[in-house]
């Protein structure tokens, strides 16, 4: 996979891994809190759609009996009654109010219809069937309230199901990309300060045998200094030549390897 | 007046409609209908003369305009401008498809309700295996 070569560019220094190891952390309690939310909201949304498929079956009922009303109306108050009515619109007296509602962060529209003032309709079909136009209007105001309701969760639905699939792209980035990232940052600097420790070590222990080899040296130097001295000594007392000193203590030891087999 | 009024007080706003006259006519009479200053209304009656443009139109206006939260459109206008109602997607104002009297509703047509089905069914299949 191409994820999994990736890291940061950053120096491999123990304090950048004390970053990194912070910025997992951070990322990880992200994830987790992301993963929470998304959780909430596909439970709204569950329930939203639920209402959304029984409300807008009811729809089709009120939807029918609003019709059915407006037929009676209209025949019995004549067919010109919806002349009236288009002439008599001026300021609406329902209207919608809208409201947030805060669900995880989102804030999803609600609304809800009132009436304001009253109607324009009072005095439609005075002369005859004022009583079925009255009804026509509590089947309209009755189907309004079916929409209206339908409309709320028809836009919650909509906005929900984007928040969800913004919060769902944010979980996987995070757990993808983000996190595995900064995964291998982590072994890489791990393994870049683990490699330096064992050149260290190498470079140590090479200094130590250098030591060795001089304090060898030295001492080589010091016991050769002393068979020198011993050999004056001998030239010396015997009175002969350093040379044949040398000779003969050599020989001595020769002679003494020679015992011992 | 009323337009006046409105920008202030944003908690209020109206309903649109663009479908056939029985069903503009009842949901006037409950009350919804609106003529601001310039004598402009918040519906479209759409009858066989109605053009398509016009229909396009009324949408456009309907659907950007502030103080409309609600859009009814009738299906069978809909789906004369299946395009546009199928592109359209921000949450306010919501567009919701009703049934017409001459017309029986198809839910398959409708955008919102297909992508509901959608999710319902799989859902209900996921809940009845559980």
């Amino acid at each position: 996979m191409s994820g999994q070569s990736q890291r940061l560019t950053v120096v491999p220094t123990v304090t950048m891994l004390g970053m990194m190891k912070a910025r997992l952390v951070g990322a990880t309690r992200g994830h987790a809190l992301l993963k929470k939310k998304s959780d909430a909201l596909t439970v709204q949304f569950r329930l939203i759609l639920k209402k959304i498929v029984s409300t807008k079956e009811s729809m089709g009922d009120v939807m029918k009996t609003a019709s059915f009303a407006l037929t009676e109306a209209k025949y019995v108050a004549g067919e010109n009654i919806k002349h009236v009515v288009l002439e008599n619109v001026q300021n609406a007296s329902l209207k919608v109010r809208s409201r947030q509602e805060n669900i995880a962060g989102v804030r999803l529209p609600k609304f809800e219809y009132f009436t304001d003032g009253e109607t324009k309709n009072a005095l439609t079909g005075l002369a005859r069937g004022g009583q079925q136009v009255q009804l026509c209007r509590a089947a309209n105001v009755k189907a309004i309230e079916v929409l209206v309701e339908l409309a709320s969760l028809q836009t919650s639905f909509l906005t929900l199901d984007d928040a969800i699939k913004t919060t769902n792209r944010r979980v996987n980035a995070l757990e993808n990309v983000v996190k595995p990232r900064l995964e291998n940052t982590i072994s890489y600097i791990k393994a870049e300060l683990d490699e330096l420790e064992r050149e260290d070590f190498f470079r140590l222990k090479k200094i130590q045998g250098y030591k060795k080899r001089a304090i060898e040296k030295q001492r080589e130097t010091a016991k050769q200094f002393a068979e020198e001295q011993v050999a004056e000594k001998v030239s010396l007392q015997k009175g002969i030549s350093i040379n044949a000193a040398h000779s003969m203590l050599s020989a001595a030891s020769e002679k003494d390897e020679d015992i011992i087999f | 007046m009323a337009g006046r009024a409105q920008i202030p007080n944003k908690s209020s706003a109206l309903i649109s409609m663009i479908a056939d006259e029985d069903t503009v006519t009842g949901f006037l009479l409950a009350g919804v209908g609106n003529v601001d200053l310039r004598r402009k209304t918040n519906y479209l009656i759409v009858d066989s003369k109605t053009t398509v443009k016009a229909i396009e139109d009324a949408f456009k206006e309907f659907t950007t305009k502030e103080d409309i939260a609600i859009v009814l459109i009738s299906q069978y206008v809909a789906n004369m401008i299946r395009f546009l109602v199928d592109s359209y997607n921000k949450p306010v104002p919501a567009i919701l498809e009703i049934p017409s009297k001459d017309h029986p509703y198809d839910p398959t047509h409708d955008s919102v309700l297909s992508r509901v089905k959608y999710l319902f069914s799989a859902e209900s299949v996921a809940s009845g295996r559980r």
